[in-house]
């Protein structure tokens, strides 16, 4: 944990910058907090606060297979995913070709104080920490990626995210300092009734 | 108490166009005709708090979703259901059978008759028990009233084994 190199703003920045205009992006828990900073937000954003925590991957697949013309980003913790760890075996089974899963790595229960989780060394008396990138590969995924740090990360996004889907990329990332929680952005049952509205409007195409 | 071919012609006449599911020993001889019914998509998920979450996206993406899972998957999901039918106030239906309801061979005693009707009272969502093949019709009623004012609703299911 502690050798992680790649920041958690750092990788979120590189999707921030290749998210094409129609992309969806679902953020939780760190990365949504991340997500907010950066703004200002896209209507397609979906800021998954308050959440079930582990639920994103989840939330997103919904997306992704009611809205196949567009690619769906999820972002989401590995303590997230640790307690939803059968999404990935649900996805690959339906198997969305416009979904890309990003697990976000710190081995910690970040915006909680920063406990270990079950998965991470730390957690697991030194024990190797879990690799949610040979759970997905073993679940099916078409295409995984893992990043530990920023540059192979940068050179490398554009062309993970456009490879065959659904694309589970893994980056391990630091935790961040007396983080703490996201907040959202606003009433919830506002910002439902927007993101639906925004999703299911017709398409812009440039010409 | 029902086909398969009956619930998937039922589901696909109340406009449903996507079944998110774990299945039972009742509600899972559903699935084969519900995932070839024209108009519909069976989804198969791991555990049922995804249910909800899946369920969420779907209806986001314009869609028209319903979750078809057991009792007990009802009581796994709770945080789940809790934040899509009340944080973000989706309007999400659920068909949930209700294990050992008829009859209590296989297991005597069985708590899910203690539990269901109360946890979904404490969940807020209004619900009609099904309990012969006479009622189906009320599925079908009782979903387009919810889906009509735009709020949660489920439909228990009476089972007769476990």
């Amino acid at each position: 944990m502690s050798d992680f190199t790649m920041e958690l703003r750092g990788a979120m920045e590189v999707l921030h910058k290749l998210r094409a205009k129609g992309d969806v992006v679902v953020t939780s828990m760190g990365s949504a907090r991340e997500w907010i900073a950066m703004g200002p937000l896209d209507p397609l954003d979906f800021i998954f606060v308050p959440s079930s925590m582990g639920q994103a991957p989840s939330l997103a697949l919904g997306i992704a297979l009611s809205q196949p013309d567009r690619r769906v980003f999820a972002c989401n913790g590995d303590g997230s995913m640790l307690m939803n760890l059968g999404a990935l075996a649900t996805i690959s089974a339906e198997s969305p070709n416009n979904l890309v899963l990003i697990v976000l790595d710190n081995g910690v229960y970040e915006v909680t104080g920063a406990q270990p989780t079950p998965g991470s060394a730390l957690g697991r008396l030194g024990r190797r920490g879990v690799d949610f990138a040979e759970i997905a590969r073993s679940c099916g995924w078409p295409s995984v990626f893992r990043f530990r740090d920023l540059a192979d990360w940068q050179d490398a996004a554009a062309n993970s995210i456009n490879a065959p889907g659904p694309v589970f990329i893994a980056l391990e990332v630091s935790p961040v300092p007396g983080a703490v929680g996201p907040r959202s952005p606003g009433p919830t049952v506002d910002r439902a009734q927007k993101f639906r509205t925004a999703l299911t409007s017709p398409r812009i195409r440039s010409a | 108490m029902f086909a398969g071919e009956q619930i998937a012609a039922l589901f696909a006449e109340m406009g449903v166009t996507h079944v998110v599911t774990v299945p039972d020993s009742t509600i899972g001889k559903w699935g084969d005709a519900i995932a070839r019914w024209p108009g519909l998509r069976l989804v198969r998920v791991c555990r049922e708090g995804e249910a909800w979450a899946v369920a969420a996206g779907l209806h986001f993406g314009g869609a028209r979703p319903l979750v078809l899972i057991q009792c007990t998957g009802l009581f796994e999901s709770g945080d789940s259901l809790r934040n899509v039918i009340h944080d973000w106030k989706l309007p999400i239906f659920s068909v949930i059978g209700y294990r050992s309801f008829l009859n209590q061979d296989t297991l005597p005693g069985d708590t899910c008759l203690v539990f269901t009707e109360p946890v979904l009272d404490a969940w807020k969502i209004e619900y009609r028990l099904v309990t012969s093949e006479s009622q189906i019709g009320e599925i079908r009623d009782h979903y387009r009233a919810c889906i009509g004012a735009g709020k949660p609703g489920a439909v228990l299911i009476a089972e007769g084994k476990a």
